[in-house]
């Protein structure tokens, strides 16, 4: 059912009765061209982009929850392709370029919002790098603006400019970047997906993987056994787990990012801003709420909750950059699992096992790059190579040294 | 249909009388009255009031308005749960959105404002959003607003944006400040109502550290609102009497406003003690609240219950409460919530609120229960009360837009009465308050037989006593209390008998489950806050939203303030029966902390403005501030940047005299911030040779010797000088920023890789004060200031000695002969305590020679004219190679790095690698961050090769010039490279060059 | 977190600086010997490649806010269960002594 004005009003006369599901529920079939491990944004972008860009509809998700109960569903909602390494820039220009489309390619609107992100810089050398990093966006013909303190204070008056401990004396922005109502992500790309023959299998776990001769022919599940000529998995924090039952062993960590949400208020902080002197990043949903995170909890995790530390490290952070938020009030919190790489980058590749894919290593950024990853995730499964856009997110980059390190902080992913 | 005689009409809210207030009775201080304000409107109220009693007192009833139909809101609730009366506390700078009434305390002055609405609460333009129900119901948003695609940004979201949130923000800093504190204890219990107070009692009594958390401003918890006797006395007489027991007890701490609001692992809570909120302001130098991050071995959670909504159209009006509510507001507020009340319920403790009301004189019109079969209770309450009873009925609709004038009752057999009343009071049963419980993935289970969910598995160390747990009546909460309260002190070791249990009335609590109202028109809400109503949820379940999850998210059901207090069990209940599964297998939504919002300035406690992280000051701090240096932030030091001196009109003046000082006469800085670590042991030169890439057990006694530190993957880490003071003692030195890293790095190789050396590391970065003296007459200045200047001649004291001293006749002093600036240089060491009188000293005997401070700007300028690497290029990214430091590379021994930086992409030729850049238009500036292309070449990514590292202004040179890393390195020396800094507007052309740009040969050094 | 440090104590895990996985071993390779791929696999998988499991894990924190002891602590990755703790050096010489 197409979403249009016409079935809006259509629908509230006749007491909104005859809306559809928005995604069918199949029962699995025995067997796939592709099946996707993971029914999170990642993984249902690229099933949606399998059908639409390769013309495979034989295609699965298997989800062991609910679609969308993963990241895609528990972050701070910021896009952006503000990056400085050339492995990674492009890749991400591509994904903000979807996301800018993307409502009227998957008829949902997702309320892409481009309110402008912008990074502050507290010294001169921090200006400088964040020079860099914007002349290098420009390099690729990002859009970037490095701004001065008097800018900043034009731009976000309510900043602590006159008794940080850190003084704020500008910032990098990029004002294509912005925020996405996250849930509709996942919800968006599920009933796309599902209109070109996709099925989405809820509640479906894969225990295993058939590997045989050196090949992936299929997986095991907690709803029977299913085939696939190519199996691509999408499990951010579960990778491990999940790789493991075909035998390897990843260059990634599973950690512990929190996020928060306050109480909706009237709008209040129109961009999404970064501190630089701390971890911490905010802004508003067209809710009201305030939405904001900083740092990974710090030490190898499962457990889908977060540490009171951090919580105060954040709130601190908060309360340097914003003195304003002090009486407003943090209502939620929650945590979710951050497939750490061990460079701070992802893969996109393919696997040492015929016909696995691996799409992983997100750290806490992998919400921005939903449709660039579901699209260059198809593109490697589909035609077995890499796009130009992945070719970097290499899994042999580690042993090979071409690693993409943004921050430069070494094989130790609670850095990153 | 019969209309029964009309209720005594709504109060006006204008009327600034107390006309709802009783004569007698409850816990509010009749002799003082307090004075305040809401919506402009002036009332009066009570000690012992909260905003919400005391409106209620002076019959206000239409409170708030909703978020998305702005209806008008009254008060549901008389606790934290509420999701309703949420008003802007105060005003200015201290005004907090979205204050919930039902928890604000009275006092003289306070002003509270209505919020969401315009013009007025009572005329709220945005409440045609009601009419407009069936087009903008659950998600309509995600399907709308795409036409054409130009307005989602320009048009609609801004509107949407404009209508969304309730309360403002200040927007301006809050004034008040905030403290943290640690409580360690044997046993906490988090909340003193009947349970909890037997579970401190009995712990107490036994001797063990406790801690009680009580929520309120007053202990008791529902003891205080129902009204019952305990211990053949009135309740708040019990009550009494064991705070004042408690409260003598030396190891028994009573947090009162203070909530619980999380449970971490391994007994660790936070909990916010709201010091000061019932005050206009804090008093001076008290914070407003507090946060205690609680360390319990045992904790007894005594939270209580909740009570929950019925669903049936017209449940939101201003007038429909909560039937404990109700009571509450009679029993401790001596507040009539109503002149002429109907209750509806599923349950005999709704028969308690009858009778109350009844005591008071409040007109009960009718008991609608929704059960078929008649209760004993609850016809007994029905007989007191004089009130129609109506079993197996259900209120099908309420009359009122404003308040509530009447109700349509629905009786068994389905005839249809019609009666006029003020007030509606309802209980569709209680909810265990089990929040806690689940904060480490715990999953609440269901229990049949009270139609709700009680805890599961439990954090570890954690029980749960009376209501919270399903134990609903005073009696078996008072049992169970005693019983957690003797069980966690045992845990602790203490030995512990369970106190004498009181008597305690009979009570009823049976009751029976009603989800929602069936065969209604109209809207029935689920989540009040967020105006979820039945349809949404029916359109939820249509569209395939069925997973309590994505109900939650769709509709968004349990997301506003309150997080579902009241509406996620009938919400979840509601997708059962559509789903037509059970509500366990239906499941519910994850708790997530905190149990009740938190001021982000609590969390954040002192650490704002210049107290966010601690500031490190260099010893010679004071001595740099009288001379009117301008300081900057490095990391967490506070250094010299520049010594302005009088006449000079802008840094880059100071900054060039100062340069020109070193290279021509004589400098001094304080270098103090550099990491120290003293290494000592007989394994000491073995650990620095595993550590450092270059070797450094061939270094002599009395000689510094540069250090490169590798990571294990091969990039480069730090760097530093290595000194050997005797064969088993080095002293290093890391750069400012990497102290702590390399320390920890240290110490993980001795204890962890290595661990046959024998060896200590110890950071003595705070012991030593240290300073740089440069320039050609640094040796003449020193000499003044050493014991022994003869010692330090040429000869006896080369470039790259080290030794022992003494200065200033007798002070012990390290001496270093090394050199940054590329001139004659020497650091020299003294106690951090002495510091300050070393570099007054050294001005004074340098002042002969010209000798000038200068700061981290000159040091700057001095290290790119020299070519040396610092943060900048010690990016993390990049090697020793890349650096032009390949020729350090030991090869006859093993150390960190070693194997990893033999990839082949660390050895790729075209690695950029560090090369000088100088503008071919000398007048021109340079600028790190730039990026470098080809003379020539467009500035796109397949043409980058670099960019440019540190930039300095060159007063040696009289122009900028730059360090890069560069694609190629130094094979390109001579080529003409652009320097392109679009950001900053910057394009120039500047010559490949040399790293070393002033005195290559290194003739200075030696001198 | 609480983290039962064998010389301080339980303390807040914020006293302590994490590291991760102490299953891995430092490959000692020959100085000089010439690069071959099972050397680059171990180093590879030393410094890159981790179990990452889902359950028990042996790692290494530092009591950076204390007794600045190295320790080897099994938790959980689940439930943060913590099942020992054990000082870092100790487990090194042991690790040492067998493979001697």
């Amino acid at each position: 059912m197409r979403y249009s004005l016409t079935t809006l009003l259509g629908q509230a006369l006749m007491g909104n009765r005859g809306w559809r599901q928005a995604w069918r529920r199949p029962d699995p079939k025995p067997d796939y061209d592709v099946v996707i491990v993971g029914g999170g944004g990642h993984g249902l972008a690229t099933a949606y982009y399998l059908a639409k860009e390769h013309g495979l509809s034989r295609v699965a998700v298997l989800e062991k929850g609910w679609i969308g109960n993963g990241n895609v569903g528990r972050n701070t909602t910021i896009i952006r392709s503000n990056y400085l390494l050339p492995g990674n820039t492009p890749f991400y220009e591509w994904s903000l370029k979807l996301w800018e489309g993307l409502e009227q390619d998957i008829n949902y609107n997702a309320m892409v919002s481009q309110r402008g992100v912008l990074n502050l810089y507290h010294s001169d050398g921090q200006r400088d790098a964040y020079a860099r990093r914007g002349n290098a966006m420009r390099m690729f013909g990002v859009d970037s603006d490095l701004l001065d303190r008097e800018q900043v204070r034009a731009m976000v008056p309510y900043l602590d400019f006159d008794n940080a401990r850190f003084p704020i004396q500008g910032g990098l922005i990029q004002r294509r970047g912005g925020t996405v109502r996250h849930d509709a992500v996942a919800w968006g790309y599920a009933r796309a997906a599902d209109q070109r023959g996709v099925d989405i299998i809820e509640n479906c776990e894969v225990t295993g993987i058939d590997v045989i001769d050196g090949r992936a022919v299929g997986v095991m599940t907690t709803r029977g056994p299913i085939k696939a000529k190519k199996i691509g998995l999408a499990a951010a924090g579960n990778s491990s787990r999940v790789a493991a039952m075909a035998g390897l062993r990843l260059p990634i960590e599973s950690h512990v990012l929190q996020a928060f949400v306050s109480e909706g208020v009237k709008p209040l902080i129109d961009n999404v801003v970064t501190f630089g002197a701390g971890h911490f990043y905010i802004s508003q949903s067209d809710k009201g709420g305030l939405v904001f995170g900083g740092d990974i909890d710090g030490y190898n995790s499962y457990a889908w909750r977060g540490n009171l530390p951090m919580v105060e490290d954040v709130a601190e952070c908060g309360m340097a950059l914003m003195p304003m938020l002090g009486r407003l009030r943090m209502l939620r919190s929650w945590g979710g699992l951050m497939d750490m790489s061990m460079d701070g980058s992802p893969i996109i590749d393919r696997t040492p096992v015929d016909g696995l894919y691996l799409n992983a290593g997100w750290c806490y950024g992998g919400f921005k790059a939903t449709p660039a990853s579901g699209w260059c995730f198809a593109h490697t499964i589909a035609r077995n190579e890499p796009h130009a856009f992945n070719a970097a997110m290499r899994l042999d980059r580690f042993a090979s040294g071409r690693l993409i390190d943004e921050k430069g902080a070494g094989a130790q992913p609670n850095l990153h | 249909m019969n209309d029964s005689s009309p209720a005594t009409p709504p109060q006006r809210s204008s009327a600034p009388v107390t006309a709802m207030r009783l004569m007698d009775g409850g816990l509010i201080d009749r002799s003082r009255t307090l004075g305040f304000t809401f919506d402009g409107t002036r009332y009066t109220g009570h000690p012992g009031d909260t905003l919400a009693s005391a409106l209620l007192a002076n019959g206000v009833r239409l409170v708030g308005r909703s978020f998305k139909y702005h209806r008008p809101r009254g008060i549901l609730t008389a606790g934290p749960e509420e999701p309703n009366a949420l008003v802007e506390l105060r005003t200015g700078a201290r005004r907090e959105p979205n204050t919930r009434a039902t928890t604000i305390e009275l006092y003289d002055g306070l002003v509270a404002a209505s919020q969401n609405r315009w013009p007025s609460l009572q005329y709220d333009l945005l409440s045609i959003n009601g009419l407009a129900g069936p087009l903008i119901g659950a998600g309509f948003y995600y399907k709308t607003f795409m036409w054409p695609a130009a307005w989602w940004e320009k048009v609609y979201e801004p509107l949407i944006r404009r209508a969304a949130g309730l309360g403002r923000a200040s927007g301006v800093a809050d004034p008040d400040h905030y403290d943290k504190g640690h409580l360690h204890c044997d046993v906490l219990v988090i909340g003193a109502g009947p349970s909890g107070l037997m579970a401190a009692l009995a712990a107490g009594r036994a001797g063990a550290r406790v801690v009680l958390c009580e929520e309120d401003s007053r202990l008791g918890g529902r003891a205080l609102l129902d009204g019952r006797r305990i211990d053949q006395r009135p309740a708040a007489d019990w009550v009494a009497a064991i705070e004042a027991e408690l409260a003598a007890m030396p190891d028994v701490r009573i947090l009162k406003r203070t909530s619980v609001v999380a449970a971490y692992d391994h007994g660790t809570f936070a909990a916010v003690e709201r010091n000061n909120d019932h005050l206009a302001e804090p008093p001076a130098f008290a914070p407003r609240q507090t946060l205690w991050r609680i360390v319990a071995q045992r904790s007894v959670l005594a939270a209580g219950a909740l009570e929950r909504p019925l669903v049936f159209p017209g449940n939101d009006r201003p007038g429909v409460m909560l039937a404990g509510a109700a009571r509450a507001y009679v029993n401790r507020f001596a507040v009539m919530p109503g002149r002429r009340a109907v209750v509806f319920a599923t349950n005999d403790d709704a028969a308690l609120t009858v009778t109350t009301l009844a005591e008071v004189g409040i007109d009960v019109a009718a008991v609608v229960d929704a059960r078929s079969e008649m209760s004993p209770a609850m016809e007994a309450a029905a007989r007191m009360a004089s009130a129609l009873l109506i079993t197996g009925g259900a209120v099908t609709r309420v009359r009122g837009s404003l308040g509530v004038e009447g109700v349509e009752i629905r009786s068994a057999d389905g005839r249809k009465t019609r009666i006029a009343c003020d007030l509606l009071c309802m209980s569709g049963g209680w909810t265990p308050n089990l929040h806690l419980t689940c904060h480490q993935n715990n999953r609440p289970v269901w229990d049949a037989r009270l139609a709700a969910f009680v805890p599961g598995n439990l954090p570890s160390g954690m029980a749960v006593a009376g209501a919270a747990n399903g134990e609903m009546s005073t009696r078996s909460a008072i049992m169970r209390g005693a019983e957690l309260g003797v069980a966690a002190a045992v845990a602790c070791g203490f030995r512990a008998a369970s106190p004498d249990l009181p008597p305690t009335d009979e009570e009823s609590t049976s009751s029976s489950p009603l989800w929602r109202v069936t065969g209604v028109t109209g809207k029935a809400f689920v989540d009040f806050q967020n105006d979820v109503t039945v349809t949404d949820i029916g359109l939820a379940h249509r569209e395939g939203f069925r997973s309590v999850e994505h109900m939650k998210r769709y509709t968004t059901l349990g997301m506003a303030t309150d997080q579902g207090k009241t509406s996620s069990i009938n919400g979840l209940a509601l997708m059962a029966e559509l789903t037509e599964r059970s509500i366990p297998d239906t499941g519910i939504t994850t708790f997530r902390p905190p149990y009740q919002p938190v001021a982000l300035g609590t969390l954040a406690g002192h650490h704002r403005g210049k107290d966010f992280r601690p500031t490190r000051l260099t010893p010679t701090h004071a001595w740099a501030a009288e001379r009117g240096a301008v300081f900057v932030e490095t990391g967490a030091w506070l250094r010299a940047q520049w010594y302005p001196e009088s006449g000079e009109r802008d840094w880059l003046e100071s900054v060039n005299r100062e340069v020109r000082t070193v290279r021509n006469a004589v400098g001094v800085c304080d270098v103090s911030t550099l990491g120290k670590i003293d290494v000592q042991g007989p394994g000491a030169a073995g650990l620095l040779d595993f550590l450092y890439a270059n070797t450094m057990s061939t270094l002599p006694v009395g000689r510094a010797r540069y250090g490169l530190m590798l990571r294990e993957d091969g990039f480069v880490m730090d760097d530093g000088t290595v000194s050997r003071f005797a064969p088993d003692h080095f002293v290093i030195t890391t750069t400012t920023a990497n102290a702590a890293k390399v320390l920890q790095h240290m110490e993980h190789a001795l204890q962890w890789l290595r661990p046959d050396l024998e060896a200590a590391v110890v950071s003595i970065s705070e012991q030593w004060a240290q300073f740089s003296i440069a320039g050609p007459r640094s040796r003449d200045v020193l000499q003044r200031v050493v014991d022994s200047p003869e010692a330090i001649s040429n000869a006896a004291f080369p470039f790259m000695a080290i030794a022992e001293t003494t200065v200033l006749g007798g002070l012990p002093a390290r001496l270093f002969r090394i050199s940054y600036s590329g001139e004659l240089a020497y650091e020299i060491a003294v106690a951090a305590g002495y510091g300050e009188a070393l570099i007054r000293a050294i001005m004074e005997q340098g002042r002969d020679f010209g000798i000038a401070p200068y700061g981290t700007e000159t040091l700057g300028v001095l290290r790119i004219e020299k070519g040396h690497v610092a943060g900048n290029e010690l990016s993390g990214q990049t090697t020793a190679r890349d650096l032009g430091l390949g020729r350090m590379l030991a090869k006859k021994k093993d150390y960190i790095g070693r194997v990893l930086q033999e990839r082949p992409a660390l050895l790729a030729g075209d690695r950029p690698a560090l090369v000088g850049l100088r503008p071919v238009d000398t007048g021109a500036r340079l600028r790190a961050g730039a990026h470098l292309v080809a003379s020539g070449q467009e500035p796109v990514a397949a043409n980058d090769l670099g960019y440019v590292t540190s930039v300095a202004f060159s007063p040696t040179l009289g122009h900028w010039i730059g360090l890069a890393l560069l694609s190629g390195g130094p094979a390109r020396h001579g080529e003409r490279v652009r320097v392109w800094d679009p950001v900053r507007s910057g394009d120039v052309l500047a010559e490949v060059c040399d790293t070393v740009f002033v005195d290559p040969k290194g003739e200075r050094l030696h001198v | 977190m609480r983290i039962p440090c064998c010389y301080c104590g339980a303390r807040g895990h914020e006293e302590f600086t994490y590291l991760g996985d102490a299953t891995l071993a430092r490959p000692s390779t020959e100085i000089g010997a010439p690069a071959d791929d099972a050397t680059a696999a171990a180093w590879h998988d030393y410094v890159y490649v981790r179990d990452n499991p889902s359950g028990r894990h042996r790692e290494l924190w530092q009591h950076t806010g204390g007794c600045r002891a190295w320790l080897v602590v099994t938790r959980d990755t689940r439930t943060h269960e913590i099942h020992g703790v054990e000082a870092a050096r100790d487990v090194a010489l042991a690790r040492e002594a067998t493979h001697e």
